[in-house]
Parts: structure tokens; sequence; C-alpha cells
């Protein structure tokens, strides 16, 4: 077996020195922190290249595409009687390969940008810190052979989410966003757990792969879908429906989406790396890595499982719900959320429809725009000083060229601008394979999300980069509800960014090298992408497949991909004509003039702009059901579990007073009057011992006379 | 009366004497004194009974006499050493005022 196999734990195991020196290491320490992050990141990237390298070299030789290390880590129960060994290990596969290279890179690009953005935060060691464990506990996971190696990594890297959503922490929302984001992935995770508890009771193992035992090979599948459980649902279909609530919960997925938009609270390097770029793919990858289990179906049924019907349902809906949500908000932050909710969706629908490669494809391409967006959209809001309000901006084009130039390139990707564009290809394929399903519904709806994002993402543009500078005016009467903007980190530092009431006008100006740079690396990663996964060459397909591609033009000519892709064009200029004739031809004036689409349709507008009250149901149903609970427990607390304690503590009062009166009145006056009698004795007694030695003698001179005299008399007497 | 019982009753008149010399009398030089009046009271007891008891030739009661004169002395060097370090220490030789000994 290769070095590089042998050595992968190398690969987390940088970052998470460099995160554990960088703990102990004092608050000024800031060019140690960053330089400890930044190298460790390098040689993780080196390491990751040689891997993704030998991983090249492997596919497409069978099972030796698939190269594992197990070891054994602990036993528990009795050795002789079961094996009950636990057992982890790492992976080396394509999959594996592809999201070592892809988190590596984005992080490391995402730790040079924060060198800029977060330079006069004056805990600027502790977010290396928290960002080099995450990076850790995200390489871990995506190089985990183990359901329950991947699930800690899986927790780590929820808690870094926590731990960075609420960097600043005296901000109330802040710490409001970090404890949702947390609630609501939790909610999942149990999910996940219980999966995993079943999986294990069920194969005996949690390795993926272990030489034909793992889970996720042929007998342990084949034992899994014999079996039935409840509704007749086979025992696979269940453990994987499960599995996939962790899913979920991480990528945002409807009903669990809601914790994603408000993370958008933390410092956007952060939001760029973990809530965009790749912990919340983390789900995506999650279900790919156990898209076995999810695809098993018994040997004769034809019909597609149901839990890829889950997941693609699930997937394509998100996408649209998503999408529509993102065409009427205001912030610059949130809009980019719900982007990356609705595009999670679409690599939802591409794994549930097309198959592990049509996801991971786009797994790979939004990694990098999405990346690229959120880091411009930094870039913006670090130019326009903490302001996030999309009505605020305006006119950025002329004075920030070079963020305006990588930014447009991320839109155009993420709309799918045709054949130049990576997120073009991506999304073409899943639609493609969404086409071929059995129903014709995720199909039409991708379509309409297509046609949504590049509508929203039009319209974000014009707002912020067209049109004339409305910087400094004060926002329209509903702004507040929307949000509050972002926290200035700077609190000494540079006290006249925290201006948030009665803003001056000002110039936006330019970010510094150090945060454009990265954005051009990002930038030209997401034009070239797209390039490795065309159908006329569908490398990186064939990559993950394990086949070797063939790449020919012709296949780019078959009338059902040319149609195909001609569709999807059309609709991505709809989107992107639509955008600009409503908000580009003519500019918005001023930040208090209301909305396209809202003088248009006031009552949708309203609707979208409020998140389909989503939250607000949550908080009318669940949350209050929770609080009435609790204020249930708090009574119960209150009246009876603290009735029966206090009940106890005044029984324990009164027999301790009942022993003090037994003691005070039964026991100390015969103590005491037997010690008043013995003293009595004493001083009686010691009358006797004058101390005058003629006293004594008297006594001897009496008692020798009275002596003498009972002699004398006891010898008359008889 | 014979000489025996003169003798006797000198002796046990100097008893007397010795006895209530050591029971009364505050000061401890004369409660010494008292006491030797008492030993030298025994003293004529064992020479009267020597010379008018059946064997007056041989010398026992001489022996025994001179033996306790002696001891006497040792012991009234005794007795006056123990008054004077009495007195050092409390600074008075009234037996009274000495009771360090009282329970």
């Amino acid at each position: 077996m290769d070095w590089i196999v042998q050595q992968l734990w190398l690969i987390p195991a940088l970052p998470l020195v460099a995160a554990g020196l960088s703990a102990l290491a004092k608050q000024r320490r800031r060019r140690l922190a960053a330089f400890l992050a930044i190298s460790s990141m390098v040689l993780a990237l080196a390491l990751s290249c040689v891997a993704f390298i030998n991983a090249l070299q492997h596919t497409g030789h069978g099972p030796a595409t698939t190269q594992v290390v197990n070891f054994f880590w602990f036993q528990f129960g009795d050795p002789q009687t079961s094996d009950t060994a636990l057992r982890l290990g790492w992976v080396l596969d394509p999959l594996a390969a592809v999201m070592l290279v892809m988190v590596s890179l984005v992080g490391l690009l995402i730790f040079i940008y924060s060198l800029g953005y977060m330079a006069h935060d004056e805990n600027f060691t502790r977010f290396f810190c928290f960002l080099s464990l995450f990076a850790s506990a995200m390489l871990g996971l995506v190089m985990a052979n183990s359901l329950l190696l991947l699930f800690i990594c899986w927790e780590i890297v929820g808690l870094t989410s926590y731990l960075l959503i609420g960097f600043w922490y005296h901000k109330p929302s802040a710490t409001a966003a970090a404890k949702k984001a947390v609630i609501t992935t939790r909610l999942g995770d149990l999910a996940f757990l219980l999966g995993m508890v079943w999986l294990y009771s069920q194969t005996g193992t949690l390795l993926f792969y272990d030489g034909g035992h793992g889970c996720l090979e042929q007998s342990a599948l084949a034992k899994l879908v014999a079996q039935t459980t409840t509704l007749g649902m086979a025992v696979s279909t269940g453990i994987a429906l499960l599995i996939f609530c962790g899913a979920i919960g991480k990528s945002g997925q409807v009903p669990l989406h809601v914790w994603l938009p408000d993370a958008m609270e933390g410092p956007t390097p952060v939001s760029a790396l973990i809530h965009a770029a790749t912990m919340v793919a983390a789900g995506v990858f999650l279900v790919a890595r156990v898209y076995p289990l999810i695809a098993a179906h018994p040997a004769g049924v034809t019909s597609v499982p149901g839990a890829l019907q889950v997941v693609t349902w699930v997937g394509v809906i998100t996408a649209v719900f998503a999408a529509s949500i993102a065409v009427a908000q205001t912030d610059l932050k949130r809009i980019l959320a719900y982007s990356t909710v609705s595009q999670l969706g679409f690599m939802m629908l591409g794994l549930g429809a097309g198959g592990v490669a049509v996801g991971m494809f786009h797994l790979i391409t939004h990694a990098f725009f999405k990346a690229l967006l959120f880091l411009g959209a930094g870039s913006v809001i670090h130019g326009c000083l903490d302001e996030q309000d999309v009505r605020r901006m305006g006119g950025l084009r002329k004075l920030m060229p070079l963020t305006f130039g990588t930014y447009a390139v991320g839109m155009l990707a993420l709309s799918g601008f045709p054949l130049v564009f990576s997120g073009f290809w991506s999304k073409d394929v899943i639609l493609h394979s969404a086409h071929g399903w059995n129903t014709p519904a995720p199909f039409y709806l991708g379509m309409f999300a297509a046609l949504l994002t590049a509508f929203y993402m039009t319209r974000q543009v014009c707002y912020v980069f067209f049109g004339q500078s409305r910087a400094g005016a004060s926002p329209a009467p509903d702004a507040c509800a929307a949000h509050a903007p972002e926290y200035v980190p700077s609190l000494g530092a540079l006290p006249s960014r925290a201006g948030q009431a009665g803003r001056q006008p000002y110039v936006p100006h330019e970010s510094p090298p150090v945060m454009i740079i990265p954005l051009l690396v990002l930038a030209v990663f997401s034009v070239l992408l797209g390039f490795i996964g065309t159908p006329a060459w569908p490398w990186f397909q064939g990559f993950l497949s394990g086949e070797s591609a063939t790449g020919h033009l012709g296949q780019l000519l078959e009338p059902q991909v040319l149609g195909l892709m001609a569709l999807s064009s059309v609709v991505v200029f709809a989107g992107l004509g639509l955008g600009w004739w409503l908000y580009g031809r003519r500019p918005v004036r001023s930040a208090d003039q209301p909305d396209a689409l809202e003088r248009f349709q006031p009552e949708v507008f309203a609707l979208l702009r409020k998140k389909y009250f989503v939250d607000e149901i949550y908080e009318g149903s669940v949350i209050r059901f929770n609080a009435w609970g609790a204020r249930a427990c708090d009574w119960l607390d209150y009246w009876v579990w603290n009735g029966v304690v206090r009940a106890l503590s005044l029984l324990v009062v009164g027999l301790a007073w009942l022993n003090r009166f037994l003691d005070e009145y039964v026991v100390n006056p015969g103590f005491d009057e037997g010690c008043r009698r013995l003293t009595k004795g004493g001083t009686l007694m010691s009358r006797l011992q004058g101390g005058r030695v003629q006293t004594y003698l008297r006594l001897i001179g009496g008692a020798l006379a009275v002596l003498v005299l009972f002699l004398i008399w006891g010898c008359r007497a008889p | 009366m014979t000489p025996l019982a003169c003798y006797l009753l000198l002796s046990a008149l100097l008893f007397a004497i010795g006895l209530a010399g050591a029971l009364t009398r505050r000061s401890a030089i004369i409660v010494l004194i008292g006491i030797e009046l008492m030993l030298n009271a025994a003293n004529l007891n064992f020479i009267a009974f020597w010379r008018y008891g059946p064997n007056p030739q041989a010398l026992a009661g001489v022996m025994f006499v001179i033996f306790s004169i002696a001891v006497a002395a040792a012991e009234a060097a005794v007795g006056l050493a123990l008054i004077i370090s009495i007195y050092r220490h409390c600074q008075t030789t009234n037996v009274d005022q000495v009771d360090s000994l009282r329970g």
C-alpha cells in the first residue's frame, strides 16, 4: 500500500495541531496564530494533492480504487463471546480525494482572505484557532472510513460552527443565531445517531469498507435489504432515512433550513468557509458516502428506492423554496444564504436523481463559486463600512472594479450562464438526470428554481454594483425587521466604523490585495472547473464512478443533450433578462424606494420577504409547545418537587428539634446532676488534705490515743 | 513508787510536752524541737527499761540509745536543712502558711 494512504491521517492532524498550539498562544500573538493556521493548511493541501494523484493512479482498477486503512480502537464487552472490537479507519477513494483537495484549497484561500478581513479584530488568535479546528474536523470527516468517526468529526464541525457563528458573542443576535444553529442541527443529528445505532445493531460494524465486511459492501447490504420493518419498509431504507435526517439538519434542507440564514451573523469568512462551501456540504457528502445504503433495493425490484425518492423530493422542494425566498431579501449575505440552501437542494436533487457523481460535481463547483460570492460580499461589506443592506449600496462597479469583476464571475457561475461557467455544467447535469427520472415534476421544479436563481442574482448585482451610490441613506421603514447590521468587530481600533445610526455618506473603497487575491484564484476555478464534467468529456463523473472517461464532442450534439442545454440556457437568459428589466433598466434611485416586485405584487412579495413565515410558524408551534412544556416543568418543579423537598426538610428540622429537646431537658440535667454530686464529694474529701502538717499530726495523735484507749478497753473486756 | 515508774513518768511528761509543742506551735523550729523532745523521751524509756530490766549487765540498751541519738542528730540536720529550704522557697517558717499540698 502506498505511503500516502498509510499517512493520510496527517492531513487532519496538521490543522488540529495548529489549532491546539494557537489555543495556547497569547491573544496578541497574531502573527504566530496566522502562521500556524496557514502553514498547516498549505501542508494539508500539499498532502491532499499527493493523495489526489494517488487516487488518480488507482482509479478504474475495480476494488483497488477504494484504499482503506482500518485500525483497532478499543475492545468492549467480552472478547471471547462476541466480536465487539471497535475499529476506525480512513479511506482514500475518488470521493474522499476530491473532497480533500476542495476543502483544503478553499480553506487555504479563505484563511488568507481572513488575514485581511479580520485584521482589526481583537480576537484574531481565537478566530484562527477555531478555523483550524474546523478545517481539521472537516478533513477528518471526508476521509473517515467509519460512520462513527464521521459522526465524531461531524459533531466537532457543528461545534466550531456554533463557536464561529457566535464569534462576536457580545452581540445578542449572534448568540441567538449560534444557539439556533446548534439546536436545529441537533434534531437532525439525533436521527443520525439513531440510524447509526440501528445500523450497528443490524450489521455489527460501522466501517464503510472492510474487505467485504463493511456496512456499505454487498454482504451487509443484502442482509439489510432482505429484512423489513414497519410499513413494509426495508431496514436499509429506514436506516438511510434516519441518516438522511442528519444531512437535512446539516445541509439546511426544508424543514430544518431555518438556522442557515441566521448563521450569517458570523464573520463573513466563516460564512464563506463553513456555511457555504464546506460544512453545509457535509450533509450532501454524507448522502454521497452512504449512497450504496440509500440506493440499496431488493433484487428484481425496478422502481426507485424509497430513500432516494425522499432525497430527491426534499432536495427539489428546498431548491425552489429557498430560491423564492432569496428573491425578496435585502440583506446581502442573507440572499447568498438562501441561495446556498437552494443550491444544496440542487445537490440533493442531483444525488437522488442522478447518483453520486452528479451531486458531487455540483458540490465541488458550488463550493468554489459560492466561496467566491461570499468573499466578494465580504469585500463589499468591508468597503462599505459594514453595511449589509443592498438598498444602501449601489454604484460600486466603478469604485470596486476588481470586486465587481470577480463577483460577476461568481454570479454568472451561480446563475448557470451557458458554456463558459462551471455552474452551468454542473446544474445541467443535475437537470439532465432529473429529466430522465421517473416523475417529471422535479425536472420542472428544478427549472423553475434555476430561473429564480438567475433572477435573484441579477437583482442583487443590480442593487449593489449598478446605479448610483445610495451609501449613508436612511433605511426603508421595514428594513429593521429584516436584520440588524453586522456588528463592528473592531471596538477600539476603528471607532468611526461603529456609527450605525445617523450614518454619514461615505465613499466605498476597494479592499486590500490580501483579500482580492483569493477572489481572483476562486474566480479562475469557478470558470475552469466546469470543463472537467461536461457531457463531451465527463471526466469527473468517470473518476468518481471508477471508469475512465472517453471524451468526444459528438455527445454534446446529441439531440436530447443539446435540447436540454438549450432549454436551460433559455431559462437562465430569461431569469437574467427579467432581473435586468426590473432592476437594471431603471436603476434604483433611493434607498426607501419600494422594490420593483413589491409594486407589482405586494402580497406575494411580503410573503417572500417574511420567508413564508416559517420562523413564525415554528415560533407558534414547536417553540410555543416547548415553552409550555418548560413552564409546566417549572410549575411541577416549584410546587410538587419543591414541596416534597420542603416537606422532607421540615420533617428533618422537626426531628432535629426533638433531638435538641431531649438533649437539653433529659440527658443534660441528669449528667449535670451527677457532675455536681461528684464535685461536692470531691470538695468534701479535699478538705481532709489541708496541706498543714500539724493537722495531719493531730489526727495521727488523736488516732493513736483512740487506738491506745481501744486496746486498753479491748484487753480488759474479756 | 519504784524508780522505774518515776523514769517512766518523766519520760511520759517529756513526750507530752514534746507532742504539745509539735502540735500547737506555728514555728517550724519549735516543732522540730518538740519532735526531738519526744525522741529523747523514747530514749529515756530505753535506758530506764534496760537499767531496771532483767539483764542490766549487757550493753544493749546503751548501744540502742547511742545509735538513736546519732540517728536523731542526722535527722535534726535533715530537718533543719528542710526548714531552710522551705524558708527560701516561701519566705516564712510558719507551718500554717506552708500548705501548698492542700487538695
